[in-house]
């Protein structure tokens, strides 16, 4: 035994804890994570779950992962892993795809019996060499014998005792990282305050897979991962989902409205549900009710009478939300709708994630019925969105769509809390910013169509608002032909005024590159870092990512007429590259399409706009 | 007391009309009910701006176009939804849902029974003409079976709903009945639900000229009116008929209707209605009354029980929570949670 560790720098890498669902790989990997980027790291991560919520033990179907990529410029959850740490065989097949060539996987041998392997339907007793795994570092250690004795003694029932063996993973992976205990100690005690004795079980089992590392495992080398000077401030890990909810909250805040939610439990989108209902302190009205309809419909109502309203779905929710989005544009009520895109058709792919609701969001309601369309780019990004979201449904009186997708919405990194005091002001165009006489609800801003939100309670603004066609001047009902015509035209004009009020597309990249990558939401972090990567490597490549979709930004025409060639890179077949050329005359743009259910692999990326380069 | 009802009465009928032309057919019961509601928001005395009528769609649901309050037609079955929110944002309001018995019972459905089961603090008036009168004359969840209509010419293979049933069944806490031109208890009708403190359901036998005339003529044409009904008032004998002189008496487990001082029938064996039991036995017996089962049908507050009322809770537990809580400000609550520094 030799007692020299050999540490590799490197700039960043990918690890993957995958186990059995209840094997605690998610908090393992949580935990990682954060460490690190209290490290110094930069992190992304993302969670895959499984669509069953305990498949039988030790199969496929039941198999957990969580990925951490970490390093100095991470702008995604990475493609394959340098590291995977594998529970059992079933955990080790299901990832056998997503690792590097010359990868580190630390597998529980006690996991490995004759049985696990037929669940995990190996047909030979090899795992690795039929999996075709041959060129990576193997690190057999009995996790699970280990946990057991490192537990003797203490006042733990046996189960409980193996239910532990996730921190002695937790402990190597911290030992071949370089990190330092003492933090995932302080996050481990916090977590299980209420349990002493899983607080102490989980430090003791901690510390002896830490020590397990060193002193005995040379064969491999241990790493340090660059880390990278970021602002100034305190920071807090979020992940989509929980970064839109702060969001709305944020809007409430700078608006001045309170803020109401009206949602149904639907997978990804649950924890923005989750998230706001705990905010009672801050005066939140989050309600779960009993049908997506009525999630729209409360938030409706909750509008009507004052509030920042919001409802939070997913696909399958926006479908059954759509008339009333209409109502809400008919009536021109402030809505944010919030749809956590994920894997469809129908019911598809719940835990998945796909970019495949943007023609629903623009277009899935009958009549013509012009709304607001965002999509947020990262986990982060979603803070600043909902927030944007807020902030064009108050001050335009109009419903917005946000998209979110299954990726960003569950996969998380690192966040400035921010101060609110410098995000752009939210001034809703309410009564109070009518200066005329006698106000009536038809009446608009002249410049940009919107009309003065009256909210039901108000003294001397009593008025009806409905689903039927309106009169221009009077606001009441009206079938005239000449007036619907207007009507429309000014429901369609108001939406793309506000291109006036939102930021302009930013190009990252050179004007002179040669080939002009185009994405939206999402897929920013796969999509930059496949970018930045051409370009250290000598190809001229630019990058245009769209968070505003409808209106598009008032340069949109003039970015993307400076560029030859386009590509436009997006989960779905096609959809918003469709409304880009019915958008913009003339433009010639090629496609990168994927609808697997999964993020962009970067390796792809680089290799579909690398043979666009040479055409 | 309502925060919204003031002590002495400043109001009048005329004062929560619209200026809009009322569309509904020369004849309709919709007329009656709606000026039956402008006089009773003027006993209540109900501030106007304090008071948000939502409907969903049919012919009944132009009811807000004619109130000179807040008013939100919105799409069809999801006013019950709708309202719900007007009120969980907003409980000073006073909150309405104007609805028929194919927007509430059909479309609406779910929506309908939730309020109920949630006992959101709403008045929903539900006015039953057994018909789809905007489509023009289709049979609706609570037409007879074998009902012959447009998209039922040889007549319907279904049971209709008893509102009643769906309402006591999801719970309710407040159940009336009452008939669109009997003007003077359905205004005093109306007043009692609005007073109610969670979500009272008023059935409204109403007629539609059109599509369905006299559907309710079996019950209410003046000619048998008094022998076939029963008006209900809490804490008073179940008495009915042109001279009183029928009452309800417990047969069993049954209700049975006898003449005082036949077969050795007195008054004093005659039921006094009690609204406010909890259990809801007896109102559903009551509720299901009908001339087709011999007995008459129940006018008047069938069941008025207290409970609590999901817009108070949902308030109730922001106070609660504040009042332990000393945080107000985002921020303030996210450097509370797992942060760094970054310095």
């Amino acid at each position: 035994m030799q007692n020299t560790v050999k540490i590799k720098d490197v700039k960043d890498i990918v690890i993957r804890f995958s186990g059995d669902s209840g094997d605690g790989m998610q908090l393992t990997g949580t935990i990682f994570s954060n460490l690190s980027a209290i490290f110094g790291n930069q992190i992304s991560t993302f969670p895959d779950f499984p669509a069953e919520i305990r498949a039988p033990q030790g199969t496929l179907s039941g198999v957990s992962g969580f990925q951490v990529h970490l390093g100095n410029q991470i702008y995604n959850s990475g493609d394959k892993a340098d590291v995977l740490v594998a529970m059992n065989p079933a955990a080790l097949k299901v990832n056998a795809n997503f690792l590097k060539k010359d990868s580190v996987i630390i597998i529980d041998t006690d996991s490995f019996s004759k049985r696990d392997m037929e669940k995990a339907q190996f047909a030979t007793e090899d795992p690795f060499v039929e999996l075709g795994l041959t060129t990576q570092q193997i690190i057999s250690v009995p996790v699970t014998s280990l946990t057991k004795s490192s537990l003797e003694g203490m006042e733990m029932d046996m189960k409980s005792r193996i239910r532990s063996k996730n921190m002695f993973a937790l402990g190597l992976v911290c030992w071949l990282f370089n990190r330092p205990l003492d933090v995932a100690n302080h996050m481990l005690s916090a977590k299980f305050a209420k349990k002493p004795v899983l607080v102490e079980a989980n430090l003791k089992v901690l510390a002896d897979g830490f020590n397990y590392g060193q002193n005995t495992d040379t064969t491999i080398s241990s790493y340090r991962v660059e880390t990278v000077n970021v602002d100034k401030g305190y920071y807090l890990d979020v992940n989509g989902n929980t970064a839109t909810a702060y969001g709305l909250i944020a809007a409430s805040e700078n608006s001045g409205k309170p803020l109401f939610l009206g949602s149904y439990p639907i997978t990804p989108a649950t924890d923005i549900l989750h998230e706001l209902v705990k905010f009672k302190q801050l005066g939140v009205k989050a309600i779960q009710v009993e049908d997506e309809i009525a999630g729209v419909c409360t938030a409706i109502g909750a509008s009507f009478a004052g509030s920042l309203a919001a409802t939070s779905t997913s696909g399958p929710g926006l479908a059954l939300k759509g008339e009333a989005i209409g109502l809400a544009v008919m009536a021109e009520l402030p809505l944010v709708v919030v749809d956590v895109q994920r894997g469809g058709p129908s019911t598809g792919l719940p835990t998945k994630t796909e970019q495949t609701d943007l023609r629903q969001a623009l277009y899935g309601r009958n009549g013509e019925s012009p709304i607001v369309v965002m999509a947020a780019a990262s986990p982060t990004d979603c803070f600043d969105m909902a927030y944007w979201a807020s902030k064009i449904a108050l001050e335009h009186i109009t419903p917005v769509i946000l998209l979110t997708d299954g990726y960003i919405a569950n996969g998380s990194s690192a966040w400035r809390i921010p101060d609110l005091d410098k995000y752009p002001s939210i001034v809703p165009h309410d009564v109070s910013q009518y200066k005329g006489n006698e106000w009536r609800s038809a009446l608009r801003d002249d410049e940009t169509m919107v009309r003065y939100w009256a909210e039901a309670g108000l003294e001397g603004y009593t008025h009806r608002i409905g689903g039927l066609e309106k009169d221009y001047t009077t606001g009441a009902i009206s079938t005239d032909a000449a007036n619907h015509q207007k009507m429309v035209n000014v429901r369609q004009a108001k939406v793309d005024k506000i291109a006036d009020f939102i930021p302009q597309l930013e190009l990252i990249g050179g004007e002179d590159a040669d080939l002009l990558v185009v994405g939206w939401g999402g897929t920013y972090g796969h999509l930059r870092e496949a970018v930045e990567k051409m370009n250290d490597a000598g190809q001229k490549v630019a990058l245009a990512h769209f968070r505003f979709i409808s209106p598009l930004p008032k340069n949109t025409a003039a970015v993307l007429n400076k560029f030859k060639k386009i590509i436009v890179a997006e989960q779905n077949n096609g959809q918003f590259v469709g409304y880009l050329q019915e958008k913009i005359e003339g433009l010639q743009i090629s496609r990168y399409n994927k609808v697997e259910g999964q993020p962009f692999a970067v390796s792809d990326l680089i290799e579909a706009f690398t043979k666009k380069l040479g055409e | 007391m309502d925060v919204n009802v003031k002590m002495a009465s400043s109001h009048q009928a005329k004062d929560y009309k619209s200026d809009q032309y009322v569309r509904w057919c020369p004849g309709c019961g919709d007329h009656a009910l709606l000026n039956c509601l402008y006089k009773a928001m003027a006993e209540l005395d109900i501030l106007p701006h304090m008071t948000a009528v939502v409907s969903g769609i049919g012919c009944s649901s132009r009811l807000p176009y004619y109130m000179n309050t807040y008013g939100f037609h919105t799409i069809h079955g999801r006013g019950a939804a709708v309202a719900t929110g007007v009120k969980t944002a907003k409980p000073e309001l006073s909150v309405w849902l104007a609805t028929g018995d194919g927007d509430c019972l059909a479309i609406g459905g779910n929506h309908f029974i939730h309020a109920v089961r949630r006992n959101v603090d709403i008045n929903i008036l539900l006015l039953n003409n057994k018909i789809y009168g905007l489509t023009k004359g289709q049979f609706s969840p609570t037409s007879d079976r074998g009902f012959v209509s447009k998209s039922s010419p040889y007549g319907t293979v279904e049971d209709p709903f008893h509102p009643v049933e769906l309402a006591l069944g999801a719970r309710g806490t407040f159940f009336a009945r009452c008939i669109d031109v009997d003007l003077a208890n359905t205004t005093e009708i109306l007043a009692h639900a609005a007073r109610h403190k969670g979500t009272s359901v008023v059935e409204i036998l109403q007629n539609c000229v059109i599509f369905n005339d006299a559907i309710h003529d079996n019950i209410v044409d003046k000619a048998w009116r008094a022998e076939r009904t029963i008006l209900l008032k809490h804490g008073e004998k179940m008495l009915f008929g042109a001279n009183k002189d029928k009452g309800l008496v417990m047969d069993g487990w049954q209700i049975k209707d006898v003449i005082i001082g036949q077969n050795g029938f007195t008054i004093d064996d005659v039921l006094v209605h009690d609204a406010t039991m909890q259990d809801d036995t007896l109102h559903m017996k009551l509720g299901l009354m009908s001339p087709e089962n011999g007995l008459p049908l129940a006018l008047g507050v069938i069941r008025d029980v207290e409970g609590p009322t999901y817009d108070q809770g949902v308030a109730d537990q922001i106070k609660d929570v504040q009042a332990k809580n000393p945080v107000r400000k985002l921020r303030d609550y996210l450097m509370a949670k797992d942060v760094w520094e970054v310095k």
